[in-house]
């Protein structure tokens, strides 16, 4: 006979979304400071400097690529995409968390994703700029590159619309162009406070302009409440749709490791996946080196580490399902590619991905890993290397030994290679070190809300 | 005319109009003084532009008085206006004839090329309409019948003589790959004496001189050292030249002839004989270390004869049954139906057990293992007789020859499936002992006067006879040669040599037949030919080649018959007659065999299939081929087998760069052979016998040219006198270091995908529907898409693996045909060379004899395909006539329709690999072709533009177009008749029959991609009473 304990253990109580004590002034004042008030700091220049650096030298790699041609890397016949569409679907990966966090999130009525979805939605807007680079630079020829639009040419060519990368072509630029809106929808409040704060006459320039006239009247509020709404119910599908076109690029094409149905998904949740580590990547030292561990608390850390368990388990899902198929489904071509993918030249990448991306991350089942703020910085920076290694493998190893074992061969990437991935990188920490500086990390208006709400909460 | 009139006729990279020959009087008007501003103005002039190199050979070259002269002579309408003072237009106009002078800052000539529109057009010229004339390519002791398609006045490409006997319309990769021979830019340009450049005239003057001087010794410190002589012309000469200076002699050296047939030759029949072959009569062939389908004298027409019994499957039923004993795999061993890997000296001892086992007498032990094959050889050898041949290797001894020959006669097959003729060699004669008679001379002081027509012997003499050295004592050497080599550097006079295609001349092929060589092209360098400079010596200097060669023929024929041998390019019933000759040489004298030990490594040395003795070592096209058996390109290596390499511990690995399609790691051993040294690097080869390592030749070279200098290692290095083909005695070390080799083929296992289909002739009897066994083959209603209907051709291919020997012909020939560009070891070894079809090679079997398949892969123009789908712009598109074209000027580089090729035969620019700036390359080129440049994707095309040319003859005489009349460039070369192309749409079409076989299958048909090209699976075969060799040990495994 079971009884019920008397002293049943105390539920975990679940961090708060901001922490208490917090008004609409104090709000408005922490994180205005950021880009109004506090000085850069000895960290912020040599941040800046060492992604500026990365900037230069991606300069010179492109300067080079559109000299040379395309030979600088290290693809070849067979391996005819390499770190350039390795990179772009890592980028365009990482590129998704954001939109998530704004549009889904906020349809969802997620609270916790108030004081997160600013910069991750500026981190989306400069991936995708950083992946945007790769699908025009890796051409042969980078100058007609245009051919893939569709504009009314004067000899009536169209784009050829079985190809996935025509897809490719509209669904990241739509997703970008919705990003983009979606973003400066969300900044216009907090760019009319910046304005309204900033005691330099530039700054009182540039922020009233693009504040656009907001006053902040109850007719703003309304019309911009329903358009940001608007904005988030259009920009929901695309979250999906862009790594399921990107995962077509691989599905439609016969490649045996690209060649299967369940890219899409399995797309879509390794994008989020490594979108919550490049969130958390960013986060957490954000938070620390700002003093925003108010704003950004341990609440959110956790769900995003809950998200990218999820997400992870997914992705391991379908690992899983890749590697039963190329036994079950008896193609001779897949059970190949399984085998090679476990013995062949490049197997320590894959063992490695499977470290990264599976077996590391289930240390996030346990509490005391997902609110330890340096392993979760540590983890998250290993589920991006491992996903990066993903679209590593899916690319270079499913075509360094395709149908005919005559054409096999290898790639492995040049000097150039590194240098224009290490120049993205470069650009992409540029940018959000410019970020940090010019706009309000945190969206102030939603926080006032927040405030308003934990307010009514407490007795 | 005057030359202002035409002078705005000049655009940039033409050379003016030549109205006068290089002895034109100008020369002589202009005083010294003039010369001296004239140039002063070029050099201040060209000082302001780009071309750094041009310009200063130009500054250097300018100072010397013989340039001058020829500078004048070649341009002194122009050298008078330089000095007026030039608008813009007349400046880049006089840039224009300087950028052709700044070619002569080597040429002494610039190619005659007429830029004014013809006033009267020749007969039967179309500008842009290509035109044939018929040829002949010499190579050493053999020489092939050809077609040469000419645009404008430039050579381009190099088709097979349907009607010359060596050809039967079908060529080589060494005569397809000549033609860049000729337009090579690092070709001697220049005749100079001891560096400093001279004119023709002042080398005929000193040669009136010596001459003289000769004639009171009676020629007695002359010496003339010749490859092998085909031309009946030069021979004529030369024993003219003897008769003159009857002291004088005449050396031959071949560093790839064949010693071992003409004295084998001499050891049965007691005089030189020249055996031809007629493999169609013959149903089944011993090869005693022969590569007769590959090489050697007749090797592209033995090819057609032997494959034309091979195809089963339509109205033939039977094949011929070739056995092949060798000790390194060659082209020959590949199609055999037993191919038996033995050591070079067993082979000799295989023919004496055979010899006696056919009661000639002798008897030999047997090498081990044999005893089976030597008595299936022997019952089937004499089940067919006079439908049986034995041939032997062109690097086998005397002696392996004259069994053969005695093996032959005793089979009646001698006057049936081979008969005898004269030498077809103006002066056979054991070339080796020529050469030591030479280096006995030259060392003794004897020589006055060395003439080294053609060949390169300080680079390829054996090393003990310590050539160069010799050759130092000559008081006077003189080297004709295509380019400034080795052999050049130690000589007095250096003579650039004219090309084949540049010359005239005659040759005789394997069967004596003879055919003018004429030129298709004015000398583009002022080269001579032998005959010129043979002709100085004699007692008539002044003719030219041309009329020494009609010298030679027209007595007793008429003008109208010299034209058409120029037309037909064969001298009618010149072949040399068949001679009734019996041996009664019996094996049994020969002296006991003494069997190497069995521990012991063999050194062969062999030709390379790519640069051959070394000749071809600048031509980047053969450089660039796979060699078929090792699919090593831009370098030769030390070739063994598994077991010896394991034995050594020496090994190669793919690299990450390029890995398996080309950068593979090979270790590097010391060979040290006959007192000397070289250092190799390694390469394990399926097939090679034990022990046996292979060093082929004609790589190391230090003065190649920019392209061939510096590859390889020189195995001639440790080529010794006494061992010219087969070694023993020396060793193989481990140097611990490795080097990277370009291959363009390391993983041959085709891991169970049913690449190359292939069953024995008994099988295909019993179920001839055998490629089609387990293969899925989807149907055709599963598509997306709509068919496409094809109201009126449909192109499609057939390749027959039973005929494919893997000969490399076509892939040469494609190279020629489509201007595809050479990438250099580099970017073969990145994975990124060019070549539209290429040759796989697997194998099946144990890894010590496997059967090796050969398979040409050309882009399969599927009719589902996976690149037109893929492609964002648009740039692959099915035609109306089911081709998958490129369209290259809307390519824009995405890679993906490479990506989704199954067949992987697309190839990127990855780089700027066509050469834009040499001006001699620009003449090379197809005009029909369009030259790709980088970042574009290319292919196969079926020679479109060959399909379009005919076309349009077809419609401008309304009417279909015939079966065969479109003509592909690999089906055009192909010895064996293995690649037929045509409208599959026309049931009665070659290639429709073909389709519709039983052994007609295709590659990864289970992919629904419908390819157009085809495969017949290959047929072999074996003799039922020999157990299919090795079985089970051990299959190869995976790399």
């Amino acid at each position: 006979m079971s009884s019920t304990p008397k002293n049943p253990p105390p539920l975990r109580r679940l961090a708060p979304v901001l922490e208490p004590g917090h008004t609409y002034a104090s709000v408005t004042d922490k994180i205005s400071a950021i880009v109004l008030t506090r000085p850069a700091g000895i960290a912020w220049f040599l941040g800046i400097s060492l992604g500026f650096g990365l900037v230069m030298i991606l300069g010179m790699a492109l300067a080079y690529l559109i000299a040379k041609g395309t030979g600088i890397w290290g693809i070849n016949i067979p391996v005819g995409w390499g770190f350039a569409i390795v990179n772009f679907v890592w980028w365009i990966g990482i590129g998704h968390a954001g939109t998530l966090i704004s549009a889904i999130l906020l349809l969802l009525n997620q609270k916790w994703r108030t004081s997160i979805n600013r910069f991750a939605e500026a981190m989306t807007l400069f991936a995708v700029a950083c992946a945007g680079i790769f699908p025009l630079i890796h051409t042969g020829r980078p100058w007609y590159a245009f051919w893939m639009f569709p504009y009314p040419s004067a000899m009536g060519i169209w784009p050829q619309f079985r190809s996935p990368l025509i897809w490719d072509v509209f669904a990241v630029s739509t997703y970008g162009t919705v990003s983009l809106l979606f973003w400066f929808v969300g900044l216009l409040p907090d760019l009319a406070t910046l304005r309204d704060r900033s005691k330099s006459r530039a700054g009182q320039m540039i922020y009233g302009i693009l504040a656009m006239g907001w006053r902040g009247s109850a007719r703003h509020w309304h019309r911009y409440q329903s358009a940001y709404l608007l904005l988030a119910g259009l920009a929901t599908p695309l979250v999906v749709s862009v790594h399921t076109v990107v995962s077509f690029d691989f599905a439609v094409a016969i490649v045996p490791g690209w060649h299967t149905t369940i890219f899409p998904p399995y797309f879509v949740a390794g994008a989020i996946y490594s979108g919550f580590a490049m969130v958390l990547t960013i986060a957490i030292p954000l938070r620390k080196f700002y003093g925003l561990e108010d704003f950004i608390t341990m609440r959110h850390l956790e769900n995003m580490a809950k998200v990218m368990l999820a997400t992870g388990l997914v992705v391991a899902y379908g690992y899983m399902m890749e590697f039963f198929m190329g036994f079950y489904g008896g193609n001779k071509y897949d059970t190949f590619l399984a085998w090679n993918r476990l013995h062949g030249p490049y197997a320590p990448f894959y063992w490695s991905l499977i470290l990264c991306n599976i077996v590391i991350p289930q240390l996030l089942w346990f509490h005391r890993i997902r609110t330890n703020v340096v392993v979760l910085f540590l983890l998250s920076l290993v589920v991006n290397v491992g996903m990066w290694l993903e679209r590593f493998v899916i690319v270079v190893l499913s075509l360094h030994r395709d149908y005919m074992p005559s054409a096999w061969g290898r790639y492995s990437p040049t000097v150039w290679d590194w240098a224009t991935y290490a120049g993205t990188i470069g650009l992409f920490v540029t940018l959000i070190f410019l970020f940090v500086r010019a706009l309000p990390v945190i969206s102030i208006a939603e926080m006032r809300e927040l405030v308003a709400h934990t307010s009514e909460e407490k007795p | 005319m005057r030359a202002d009139d035409h002078k705005n006729e000049h655009t940039a990279g033409q050379a003016p109009e030549h109205e006068h020959d290089a002895h034109g009087p100008h020369a002589e008007e202009l005083t010294p003084r003039e010369y001296a501003l004239d140039l002063a103005a070029i050099r201040e002039r060209l000082g302001k532009t780009t071309g750094k190199e041009y310009w200063r050979s130009l500054e250097e070259l300018s100072d010397n008085p013989h340039f001058t002269e020829l500078l004048h002579r070649e341009f002194p309408r122009q050298a008078s206006e330089w000095d007026d003072s030039v608008d813009r237009r007349d400046f880049l106009k006089l840039m224009a004839a300087s950028l052709a002078l700044a070619g002569l800052s080597g040429c002494g000539r610039a190619p005659e090329e007429t830029v004014v529109p013809y006033i009267k057009q020749p007969e039967g010229l179309i500008l842009g309409k290509p035109r044939y004339y018929a040829t002949a390519m010499p190579l050493g002791a053999d020489a092939i019948g050809l077609l040469v398609e000419s645009h404008e006045g430039r050579p381009t490409k190099i088709e097979g003589n349907p009607d010359h006997p060596a050809s039967l319309g079908a060529t080589n990769a060494f005569a397809q790959a000549s033609v860049l021979g000729l337009y090579d830019p690092d070709r001697s340009q220049v005749l100079t004496y001891l560096g400093e450049i001279r004119s023709w005239s002042g080398f005929l003057a000193e040669v009136a001189v010596t001459a003289a001087g000769l004639k009171t010794t009676a020629g007695a410190g002359l010496r003339i050292l010749t490859g092998s002589v085909i031309s009946p012309t030069l021979g004529a000469q030369l024993r003219g030249l003897l008769a003159q200076f009857p002291q004088a002699s005449w050396h031959q050296w071949e560093p790839a002839g064949s010693d071992g047939a003409r004295e084998g030759g001499k050891l049965a029949f007691g005089r030189y004989v020249n055996t031809v072959y007629r493999p169609e009569k013959a149903a089944v062939i011993l090869a005693l270390d022969s590569d007769f389908l590959g090489s050697g004298a007749g090797h592209v027409r033995y090819s057609k004869e032997f494959f034309r019994r091979r195809k089963v499957g339509g109205p033939q039923t039977e094949m011929n049954r070739l056995y092949v004993i060798e000790p390194t795999p060659s082209v020959t061993g590949a199609s055999a139906d037993h191919r038996v890997p033995m050591r070079a000296s067993d082979v000799a001892l295989f023919a004496r057990a055979l010899a006696a086992k056919l009661g000639l007498g002798g008897g030999v032990t047997l090498p081990a293992g044999s005893e089976r094959l030597l008595e299936a050889v022997a019952a089937d050898l004499q089940q067919h007789r006079g439908a049986g041949l034995v041939v032997a290797g062109d690097y086998q001894p005397a002696e392996v020859h004259a069994l053969a020959h005695a093996i032959n006669q005793a089979l009646g097959n001698t006057g049936a499936t081979l008969y005898y003729t004269d030498p077809v060699e103006s002066q056979p004669a054991s070339q080796l002992e020529s050469l030591r008679a030479l280096c006995a001379d030259l060392d003794a002081g004897r020589v006055d006067t060395l003439l080294i027509l053609g060949g390169n012997p300080v680079y390829n003499a054996p090393h003990d006879l310590d050539f160069t050295a010799k050759l130092k004592k000559a008081r006077l050497a003189v080297h004709l040669s295509a380019y400034f080599d080795e052999t050049s550097d130690y000589c007095h006079w250096h003579i650039p040599e004219a090309h084949y295609l540049e010359s005239w001349s005659d040759v005789r092929a394997f069967d004596g037949t003879a055919s003018i060589v004429q030129p298709l092209i004015a000398p583009l360098y002022q080269g001579k030919t032998a005959h010129d400079v043979v002709g100085a010596f004699s007692d008539k200097p002044g003719l030219s080649s041309y009329e020494r060669v009609r010298a030679t023929w027209l007595p007793g024929n008429t003008e109208k018959e010299w034209r058409k041998w120029l037309h037909d390019g064969v001298i009618a019933g010149s072949a040399l007659p068949a001679l009734a000759l019996s041996t009664k040489w019996s094996p049994a004298g020969l002296p006991a065999a003494k069997p190497a030990p069995a521990d012991a490594l063999e050194f062969l040395f062999r030709p390379d299939a790519g640069v051959y003795d070394g000749r071809f070592a600048n031509n980047g096209w053969l450089q660039e081929l796979p060699r078929p058996v090792t699919k090593l390109t831009w370098d030769n290596a030390a070739l063994l087998s598994p077991a010896t390499a394991e034995k050594l511990g020496v090994g190669h690995r793919a690299a990450f760069t390029g890995g398996e399609h080309g950068q593979i790691r090979s270790d590097l051993l010391d060979v040290t052979l006959s007192g000397s040294k070289v250092t190799a690097a390694a390469w394990t080869l399926p097939g090679q016998a034990d022990g046996v390592v292979t060093l082929p030749l004609g790589y190391g070279r230090k003065k190649a040219g920019s392209t061939g200098s510096n590859k390889g290692f020189n195995a001639y290095v440790v080529r010794a006198s006494s061992a010219l083909w087969s070694a023993t005695g020396g060793s193989l070390r481990k140097t611990g270091q490795d080097y990277p080799l370009a291959c363009t083929q390391y993983h041959h296992n085709m891991e169970g995908r049913e690449l190359v289909r292939s069953a024995s002739l008994e099988e295909f009897k019993s179920n001839p529907a055998f490629a089609h066994e387990g293969a899925e083959e989807p149907p055709k209603s599963l598509s997306l898409y709509k068919e496409f209907a094809y109201p009126g051709y449909a192109w499609g291919m057939a390749i027959d693996l039973a005929s494919c020997n893997g000969c490399n012909a076509c892939v040469v020939a494609c190279v020629s045909e489509n201007n595809i560009p050479v990438v250099g070891k580099d970017q073969v070894m990145a994975g990124r060379e060019m070549h539209w079809i290429r040759i796989d090679r697997y194998y099946e079997g144990a890894v010590d004899a496997p059967e090796t398949f050969f398979q040409p892969v050309p882009c399969q123009q599927c009719e589902n395909a996976p690149c037109e789908q893929v492609c964002p712009v648009g740039a692959t598109v099915h035609s109306a006539e089911g081709l998958n074209d490129m369209v290259y000027n809307r390519c824009i580089g995405t890679r993906y329709c490479s990506n989704n090729c199954p067949y992987k035969v697309r190839r990127f620019n990855f780089l700027r690999f066509q050469d834009w700036d040499t001006p001699s390359l620009k003449l090379l080129r197809n005009p029909e072709v369009t030259v790709r440049s980088r970042g574009v994707m290319e292919k196969c095309t079926y020679c479109v533009q060959r399909i379009n040319n005919v076309r349009m003859d077809a419609e401008k005489q309304n009417r279909p177009i015939r079966d065969g009349e479109v003509v592909t460039a690999c089906e055009a070369a192909c010895p064996a008749e293995a690649i037929v192309f045509g409208n599959a749409n026309d049931p009665n079409s070659r290639v429709a029959k073909l389709k519709a076989q039983q052994r007609n299958y295709a590659i990864l048909a289970e992919l629904n991609a419908r390819p157009r090209t085809t495969y017949l699976a290959a047929v072999r075969n074996p003799n039922p009473a020999i157990e299919k060799a090795g079985g089970n040990s051990g299959k190869m495994d995976k790399r």
